[in-house]
């Protein structure tokens, strides 16, 4: 294959991707300096940084980071630990282990507007949903969780549709341990903690590392979960920033100040895609 | 009691906490497939039924009442449309970035990489302007190529790591023998390419096939996918139970199985290529 032909094949992919790149992200810019109101067209001109003051001090700004912040926070923590938990748990032999894996990654491939309709209505709805027959027959009082808990409920969906995602990369990365590692040490006489802690925790750290990036840069976009079961609400309570500027774009028609968020999020995406790029290049070999 | 027997009952403790845990994780699925097949009443009945009779309704219902069909083909032709077009970009790509491996190739689909790292929420408003102004909103077109491009690094990345496992020696051994390029990409190379090019497309369909920003953003009824559809569920409070649960269950059916099949390259294509 020659350099000329070798340029013809690469040419489409980079140009298209640069185009898919370069047009929106410089657009988003442009448009975040911009006087650009949808419902006021006859408002023009650059202002500057205008739309970045007006976001920033937007009431709903402060409440969406921190909403955004805990979302990913606690996901993150539940997913990582119940999927290493559950990862260690399903790593043996037993019967039926393949169905076992099977029912324990399938949340993962339910689309999250069907995952989201299935925990609002029929196990979080306080009247007629599961959660509340449970508490019924217990004897308490059913749980408003939407609306008392609105944040949380949100982090409970999302952690069931991720965990399986956590398990999913851990149980493949525990099929690479060095079993007869493992068997020298139950030899030599260290039990399970001493083996997790010393053996299996450094061999899952870089899967631990990825799995945490890769959900930071999916968890700051959670978007569907919100739009179908809270719509952001009560007020803000579960509005995070991707939601907020959504709202921003189509029920405000600010475009201006939907762009100086959308810039916003990309910055904050970006800080994380920096780690995450850096990881992912050591492991591509060229 | 003895070491061994200890062992054996950590054991069984332990798959008696997996087989927990696996219920508990399927469980939200399985009371869904089984709402679909309860009549509205029977789905919203205090306390809820675990035994009923199951009736068919819903399903045909949702068909007659729902246009289920025009909301499935266009989450069909998008995800099929967006993955076909992705990998029609990406083999000739990938291809010669594996076997003509530049000083530049690990750049370029580092850069690819970060290309998907973009929030959608980011690009939200030119997106959706430029698509306004070429009359593209609610058009299927539109997700196709939204669809592709938000792939194509993926895909990229997945090819390229398939076909830089063809050994070179075949290769050469077929350029010595005097095949000409096109030949040799047909005869050699597809034939031991082509599980690869399956699964990587398996695995585009099912990113295509869940995704519900684009989807919800850009559509209305038109090209409406059934991210969307579902979605469209949201308001009615305590209504039609048992139909979401139908739709949903076709909706999720196909992909769920999919997504069996295609573990590995998930792994693979959602971790970067960072675990494999």
């Amino acid at each position: 294959m020659n350099a000329t032909l070798t340029r013809w094949l690469q040419a489409p992919s980079i140009i298209l991707l640069f185009i898919w790149m370069i047009v929106p992200l410089s657009l988003t810019v442009y448009f975040s300096t911009i006087r650009y109101n949808l419902l006021y067209p006859e408002r023009t001109g650059f202002i500057g940084l205008d739309n970045y003051r007006f976001f920033w001090t937007d009431p709903a700004f402060m409440p969406a980071l921190l909403n955004t912040l805990v979302l990913v926070g606690s996901v993150l923590f539940i997913t990582v630990i119940l999927g290493l938990t559950i990862a260690v748990l399903i790593d043996r032999p037993f019967r039926g282990r393949s169905i076992a894996r099977v029912m324990l990654i399938s949340p993962f491939f339910i689309m999250p507007t069907v995952s989201a309709l299935v925990w609002k209505n029929m196990l979080m709805d306080p009247n007629n949903g599961l959660f509340a027959a449970l508490a019924n027959a217990l004897g308490g009082t059913p749980i408003e969780w939407l609306q008392d808990f609105p944040l949380l409920s949100i982090i409970i969906m999302v952690s069931w549709q991720w965990t399986p995602f956590a398990i999913l990369i851990f149980m493949t990365s525990l099929q690479s341990q060095d079993q007869e590692q493992k068997e020298a040490a139950t030899l030599d006489g260290a039990g399970f903690w001493a083996q997790f802690r010393n053996l299996t925790l450094p061999h899952l750290a870089r899967p631990i590392a990825i799995v945490i990036l890769i959900q930071m840069i999916f968890h700051l976009a959670i978007f569907a979960e919100i739009f179908v079961t809270t719509s952001g609400g009560p007020g803000v309570q579960s509005t995070n920033l991707t939601y907020l500027i959504y709202i921003q774009s189509q029920q405000a028609f600010d475009v201006g100040v939907a762009s100086a968020g959308g810039v916003f999020a990309i910055i904050l995406a970006n800080i994380v895609a920096i780690f995450l790029i850096r990881a992912i290049g050591k492991t591509l070999t060229v | 009691m003895t070491d061994k027997q200890r062992d054996i009952l950590k054991n069984r403790i332990a798959v008696f906490f997996a087989w927990v845990a696996a219920l508990a994780f399927f469980f939200p699925i399985f009371w869904m497939v089984l709402t679909g097949f309860k009549t509205e009443n029977q789905a919203i009945a205090i306390p809820p039924l675990l035994f009923f009779e199951p009736t068919l309704e819903n399903y045909t219902e949702i068909q007659s009442r729902m246009n289920y069909t025009h909301f499935a083909m266009n989450s069909i032709i998008t995800s099929f449309g967006g993955t076909l077009l992705a990998l029609l970009i990406a083999i000739p790509s990938a291809y010669s970035m594996a076997f003509n491996t530049g000083r530049w190739t690990k750049d370029i689909l580092m850069w690819m990489l970060s290309t998907k790292m973009l929030p959608a929420v980011g690009v939200l408003m030119p997106i959706y302007l430029i698509c306004q102004k070429f009359g593209l909103l609610d058009s299927r077109t539109a997700l196709v190529v939204i669809y592709a491009m938000m792939n194509l690094p993926i895909v990229m990345l997945i090819l390229f790591n398939y076909f830089r496992e063809i050994p070179k020696e075949i290769l050469e051994a077929s350029r010595m023998d005097g095949t000409s390029t096109l030949n040799e990409i047909r005869q050699v190379v597809m034939p031991l390419a082509w599980g690869g090019i399956a699964s990587t497309a398996l695995l585009s369909i099912i990113l295509c096939w869940n995704e519900a920003f684009w989807s919800i953003v850009l559509t209305t009824t038109e090209a409406s996918t059934l991210t969307a559809f579902v979605a469209s569920f949201q308001a009615p409070e305590g209504l039609f139970w048992a139909k979401v649960s139908a739709v949903s269950t076709l909706a999720c059916a196909p992909i769920v199985v999919f997504g069996w099949l295609a573990q590995k390259q998930l792994v693979q294509g959602l971790t970067f290529g960072a675990v494999k």
